[in-house]
Parts: C-alpha cells; sequence; structure tokens
C-alpha cells in the first residue's frame, strides 16, 4: 500500500485533495488491485478445476469457448451468473439472505489484505498478521449460517449447521499448527515468517523441521475441512444436501459463494506457501532474480491447488461423525504433541 | 443401533426431486439431528399402468413396454417377458439364439451393474468412478446399437428368436471388449471399492441380516450380499446357463458383518468379472443359424397360465401370464426384484444417519421405473 501511495503522490496536485481522500484513495485502489487479482486468479482456478478434473475422469473438459483448449469457459460462466435473474424466494429472511453471499466472500478477501505475494508486493506488513487471517477467515462461517438460516430450506439449514459445526473445530488444528512456524520464528508476521526461510531450501520450514513437516501436513488437511473441499465437503454434499447452505442462491449471489470458495481455497494455500515452502522465495541463484516474487509464490500456491483438486476427484466424502472424530481425536493430539516438538525444537 | 429420540423431531421430505434417489422416490425422513428415527418410501410417482396397459395389446407389442420398466436393463427386461411366452407356447430355440440371448443379457447386466456402481461412488462423494462406468458403458451401448438400433430400449429379443443377428464380426469386437473390459474392473476397485473412507462409508452400514432379506422376498445381488448363494441362472437354469461354468458370488464380509452396504456393492463388482467369463463361453459356443424360429405371424397361445423367472441384474424378475386364447394376454403381472427391496428399505435404514440414508439406498440400487411400472 505504501508503494502505491507513493505513485499516487506523483500526480499532480494530490496534496491538494482533503485529508479524508488522501487516506481512503491508497486504500480503495490496492482493494480494487486485490480484487480483481483475486477474480483472475479465481477463473483460472475453476478453469483448472475442470480440465484436471476432466483429465482424472478421463474427458477433455471445456475445449470450445475462446479456441485454445476452452479457456474463455469460466468467463463466459461468470459473465452467465451475472446476468441471471436474481431470484430472492419469496419465504426467505430478505435482508439477511441478501447480505449471506457478501459476508462470505468479506471473509475471504479480507485476509489477502496481508498476503505477502513478494519481497514488495503486498497491501499491508500486520504485526499479528497469522493471527489476523486465522482470525478474518473465520468471519465466513457467519455468512454461512446466515444464509442457511435465511434460506427457509431444511437442506440449507443442515448444509450450515454441518459447515459450521465444521470450520470451527477444523480451525484449532490448523491454528495450532500455524502455531508450531510461529514459535520457531517468534513473529507472527507474514514477511518476517517469509525472511526466515531465506537463502536455501533446507531453511524451508517443511525442510528443516520435522515437526513442521507433520504440521504442514495437519495444515493442508484442516484446510481442506476448512475450505469444504473432498473429503470433507460434507456442507455442500450434493448426493444427500442437494446443495447444502447454496441450494436457494442463484445467479449473482450464488456466483459470489462460488468465488468465496476458490478465494479461500487460494487463502489456504497461500498461507501454507508462506509458512511452509518459503514463500515468494527461491532459493536458486540465478533463478530467483529473473523470476519475479510473485510468479514464484503463485506457481507454488498453484502447485498446493492442483494437489487439494486431484484429491477432490479422486476421494469419497467423510460422514459427519467420521469428520468430527479425525478433527478431535486424530489432528488435534498429535497437533499438540507438534507444537511440544516444534517448542523443543526452537529452545533448543 | 440404539438410539434416544428425545430431541425434537424434523421431518425431512427428500424427493421425489432430490439428486440420490435414483429416480422419483420420495422419502420423508423424520431426523432428529443428523439421525434418521424413521424413513418411510413413497413409491409410484412413475406409474405408468404397464400391467393393466399390456391387457391391450398383442403379445409380440408387450416387449417395448417391458424395456420401459428397468431402462437401465431392458435386454433383460425383455428376455423375461419372450421367455415367459415362449414357455407357454411351448416354443424352443435354437442354440445361437440362446448363445445371443445369454451374452446380450450378461452384456446388460455388466452395463447395469456399472451404472450401480458408478452411481453409488457418486452418492459416497466421489464422482470420478462414475464417469469411469459410463465410459465403459458406452461401449456395451454401442454394440446394442450396432446390433438393432437402438442404445437404451432395444426391442431385441422377439417371441421365437431375435430381431436381428449380430454383424459379422462382431464375437471378435466382443471378446476384444471383454479382454479390456476386465482390467478396468480392478481400477475401478483401487479408485473406489478398497478406498479406506469408502469402506468407512459403506462397510458398517445398512446391515440386512440373512433372515431379514429372506423374509421380505429380497434377490438378486442384494440377497447374495446377505450371503445367501441363490441366483435363478444357478438354481433354476433357463436358456443353457447348466452348460456354462460361472460362480454365484455372495458377500463374504471382508469389512464388518455380512450384509452391509459394502457387501451388496461388492457382489455387483465381482459379478461383472463372472459375467465377463459367461460372455468368453458363449462367444466360443455361438454356431451359425437362422435367429428367428418358425412362429405363426400371430401370436396365439393356449389358454392357460405361466410363471417364468429369470434373474435380472437387480435379482428374480418374474413374469405371470395369464392366456384366455386370444390375441392378447388376459393378465399380466410383474414380479420386480426393485419392488421387493424398496419394502425391506425402512427395516435396514432404521437409526441410520442422514448420509447412511443415501448410501443404503444406492446400495439396494433400484430403479423407479420398475418399481411403480
Amino acid at each position: 500500500m505504501e508503494s502505491i501511495a507513493k505513485l499516487l503522490q506523483a500526480i499532480p496536485e494530490y496534496d491538494a485533495l482533503p485529508e479524508l481522500l488522501q487516506f481512503l484513495i491508497p486504500i480503495v485502489t490496492s482493494c480494487v488491485i486485490i480484487f480483481a487479482l483475486l477474480a483472475l486468479c479465481v477463473l483460472f482456478m475453476v478453469w483448472l478445476e475442470r480440465k484436471v478434473s476432466a483429465h482424472i475422469q478421463d474427458r477433455l473438459g471445456p475445449m470450445v469457448v475462446g479456441g485454445w483448449h476452452g479457456w474463455a469457459q469460466t468467463l463466459a460462466d461468470a459473465l452467465k451468473l451475472f446476468l441471471k435473474e436474481d431470484i430472492v424466494p419469496a419465504s426467505v429472511d430478505k435482508v439477511l439472505f441478501k447480505m449471506a453471499p457478501f459476508i462470505v466472500f468479506l471473509g475471504a478477501f479480507a485476509a489477502y489484505v496481508v498476503l505477502p505475494f513478494g519481497a514488495s508486493s503486498f497491501v499491508t506488513d500486520l504485526n499479528i498478521g497469522i493471527l489476523y487471517i486465522v482470525a478474518i477467515s473465520s468471519l465466513s462461517v457467519i455468512g454461512i449460517i446466515m444464509a442457511g438460516w435465511a434460506s427457509n430450506n431444511k437442506y440449507s439449514l443442515y448444509g450450515s449447521m454441518r459447515a459450521a459445526a465444521q470450520i470451527i473445530s477444523y480451525e484449532i488444528p490448523a491454528a495450532l499448527s500455524i502455531m508450531a512456524v510461529v514459535i520457531s520464528v517468534g513473529s507472527l508476521s507474514m514477511i518476517e515468517i517469509v525472511e526466515a526461510q531465506k537463502g536455501s531450501f533446507l531453511n524451508w520450514f517443511i525442510i528443516k523441521n520435522p515437526f513442521i513437516f507433520l504440521a504442514f501436513i495437519i495444515y493442508f488437511i484442516a484446510s481442506l475441512a476448512e475450505v469444504n473441499r473432498t473429503p470433507f465437503d460434507l456442507p455442500e454434499a450434493e448426493s444427500e444436501l442437494v446443495a447444502g447452505y447454496h441450494t436457494e442462491y442463484s445467479g449473482m449471489r450464488f456466483a459470489f459463494f462460488f468465488l468465496a470458495e476458490y478465494a479461500n481455497m487460494f487463502l489456504v494455500a497461500s498461507v501454507a506457501t508462506t509458512l511452509f515452502l518459503g514463500g515468494w522465495t527461491l532459493p536458486i541463484p540465478l533463478l530467483s532474480e529473473i523470476i519475479p516474487g510473485p510468479i514464484i509464490f503463485l506457481a507454488k500456491a498453484l502447485l498446493l491447488i492442483f494437489i487439494q483438486m486431484w484429491m477432490r476427484w479422486s476421494l469419497p466424502r467423510l460422514r459427519v461423525d467420521q469428520l468430527i472424530y479425525v478433527n478431535w481425536k486424530v489432528l488435534m493430539p498429535i497437533s499438540f504433541v507438534l507444537i511440544l516438538g516444534a517448542g523443543w525444537m526452537a529452545i533448543r | 443401533m440404539e438410539v434416544d429420540y428425545s430431541g425434537d423431531i424434523m421431518t425431512l421430505n427428500m424427493g421425489p426431486q432430490h439428486p440420490s434417489t435414483h429416480g422419483v422416490l420420495r422419502l420423508v425422513l423424520k431426523t432428529d439431528g443428523e439421525i434418521v428415527a424413521d424413513a418411510v418410501p413413497h413409491i409410484g410417482y412413475l406409474h405408468r399402468c404397464f400391467e393393466k396397459h399390456v391387457e391391450d395389446v398383442d403379445y409380440a407389442g408387450v416387449v417395448p413396454f417391458t424395456d420401459r420398466m428397468d431402462y437401465c436393463a431392458a435386454m433383460n427386461m425383455e428376455q423375461g417377458y419372450v421367455l415367459a411366452v415362449e414357455k407357454l407356447m411351448g416354443i424352443e430355440v435354437n442354440d445361437r439364439v440362446r448363445y445371443l440371448r445369454i451374452i446380450m443379457a450378461e452384456l446388460s447386466r455388466i452395463a447395469s451393474h456399472l451404472i450401480a456402481a458408478g452411481t453409488y461412488g457418486n452418492d459416497i462423494g466421489s464422482f470420478t468412478p462414475f464417469l469411469w462406468c459410463f465410459r465403459d458403458r458406452e461401449k456395451i451401448l454401442d454394440f446394442f446399437e450396432e446390433t438393432c438400433g437402438a442404445r437404451l430400449l432395444y426391442n431385441y429379443h422377439w417371441v421365437g428368436g431375435l430381431m436381428h443377428d449380430i454383424k459379422p464380426g462382431m464375437e471378435q469386437k466382443i471378446v476384444e471388449f471383454v479382454d479390456y473390459f476386465e482390467p478396468q474392473v480392478d481400477n475401478l476397485n483401487r479408485l473406489l471399492s478398497d478406498n479406506y473412507i469408502f469402506i468407512q462409508r459403506t462397510a458398517n452400514v445398512g446391515i440386512m441380516s440373512p433372515e431379514t432379506a429372506i423374509s421380505y422376498g429380497v434377490t438378486g445381488p442384494n440377497l447374495r450380499g446377505s450371503g445367501v448363494q441363490f441366483d435363478v441362472r444357478k438354481d433354476e437354469p433357463y436358456l443353457g446357463y447348466e452348460e456354462l461354468e460361472f460362480e454365484v458370488q455372495v458377500g463374504k464380509g471382508e469389512h464388518g458383518p455380512v450384509g452391509s452396504c459394502w457387501d451388496r456393492y461388492m457382489v455387483r463388482i465381482r459379478e461383472v468379472k463372472e459375467s465377463c467369463k459367461i460372455i468368453r463361453q458363449a462367444v466360443a459356443r455361438l454356431t451359425p443359424g437362422d435367429v428367428r424360429e418358425k412362429v405363426p405371424k400371430r401370436i396365439k397361445p393356449p389358454a392357460g397360465e405361466v410363471y417364468m423367472r429369470t434373474e435380472a441384474p437387480r435379482g428374480e424378475l418374474g413374469y405371470y401370464i395369464v392366456s384366455d386364447g386370444s390375441l392378447k394376454p388376459y393378465r399380466l403381472k410383474v414380479k420386480s426384484p426393485c419392488f421387493t427391496v424398496m419394502s425391506a428399505f425402512r427395516e435396514v435404514s432404521r437409526g441410520a444417519m442422514i448420509a447412511d440414508i443415501i448410501s443404503i439406498l444406492g446400495s439396494f440400487d433400484i430403479v423407479l421405473g420398475e418399481i411403480d411400472r
């Protein structure tokens, strides 16, 4: 954001604007930039998911729209969703129903503020960065419950209740495994976490510390549950709950749920990249100078997203009781042990 | 399973439009949270007056109607009817017709079981097996299309023979398909059947004891899944199944009690392999011949009644025909395998969770067209 503010200073008579505007313009500009990049990323991820799923399932996926391998398919779909009629069923709680998708999206979007895409490509460097992400991303649960309750549909209610139980419980092992990293770095700032992993592959936490390697696996599993991906996609279990909490949604509001889902996927992949895979750093002398940091960051995040997709299209879904069992009886105890281990490694 | 239903009970109306009810089935669930206290199936949304309708159609004209009962295995549906009429009239068909009928029935069984396995994967939340199964099913439908022009509803079995002979060289193609297909079954097992999550979701769910199964008159893979060795092809052979070598697959309960959803699912997967064996033997025994026996143009069975049962993919399919000696059946009654298993649904699903309801229903592999007729 500082760099944007500096760029804006170059505009003639920028200083003459009122103070409030000088304060707001950089914020709005960086929000717009992040939103545009995010939308672009999501469009690409949806296309990628279709292609990945298609090839896993022995088909081709989109091939027509846009020419080369149907690259414009998701663009066309997004356009269609935005042009569709905004249906609000008669018996819903209108205010909550209309607000819910945006709150879900907000939870995912706000977390992007502290993601360090490159050495200087980030909006802001909060000193409590990772804590902020953990906190703000749980905002989407509220939106999901709102959607489920306001829809006045039993399937939606079931979906949102499952989502609430699932997301809240899986936040604990996810946060605990993040703690393992924080203990080793001694800081909550995303930038400092990346700086600590600079220099060599051996400095990446996934390799440096065996406890953090296990923490990475726990974080990955827990994050799958947090973003409702298979094998933890119970809230929108198509075969049981039709479409879960977004059963009643259509058009643009559905598109926002969809956007939020993929934004969340990208978010957890980015957090994992930052914490465990060295963020934007690439410890190969020549390449790291040529390739810009954000590209390296994106490549690492997309690798994790590909693994998420790979799992989604090969695994069946757990049942509610099994899901909760995995969380409280398997992931939680292990992550406590890992915190102890990481702490021991840190003070050794 | 003992469940405390003291909480508030919510009625959840599942269906008739629901992605996992496999057609237009309506289930009224009394749910306590995620636990289902009672599940009452309501059938009849696809009732088309088949039995009454065919009383006004001549014997040859009934065949296309039988196709529309179990549209996933139309070959087996029409075969049962044709065999019943032939039994009533005392028509003996030649060896070529017999073996072609067996080949078609077994191909149809494979296609039907592939739908069952694929949609079952889909019910449990894994979408990929569904498309893998449909990919192989397409190849079988291509054979049917080449033979009789239709891919779903064939009207291929005629009283006293078949509509057409198969195309020259198709025997070879069918054997090639079977060679290709058998390894695909192992692939499917690796992806779905032996998947830990899949086993966790199905192995201890929906236990149907052999006693329950027998008392409800359940037949076919659902009965065999409970460990009862009963197969009409073996126990009351028709068309010369007694000359062919195959085993009756039963549920063995590798993962938990016998008669679970996994057992019923696995019986189908194993049966597909047995069908491959049968097809190989039948193709080897094909002899040249005419596929249409000399039968009168107007089929007019003598007055009397007949009951003929065959093993359709979903269980024992029985046709009971009463003839008054005219050109149309006086009465035709179908004993439907899906209907009987549906009646056991309520008992088997008691105390299950919502997700289990779907996995039990999917493991029964019902086709509503056949239940409602």
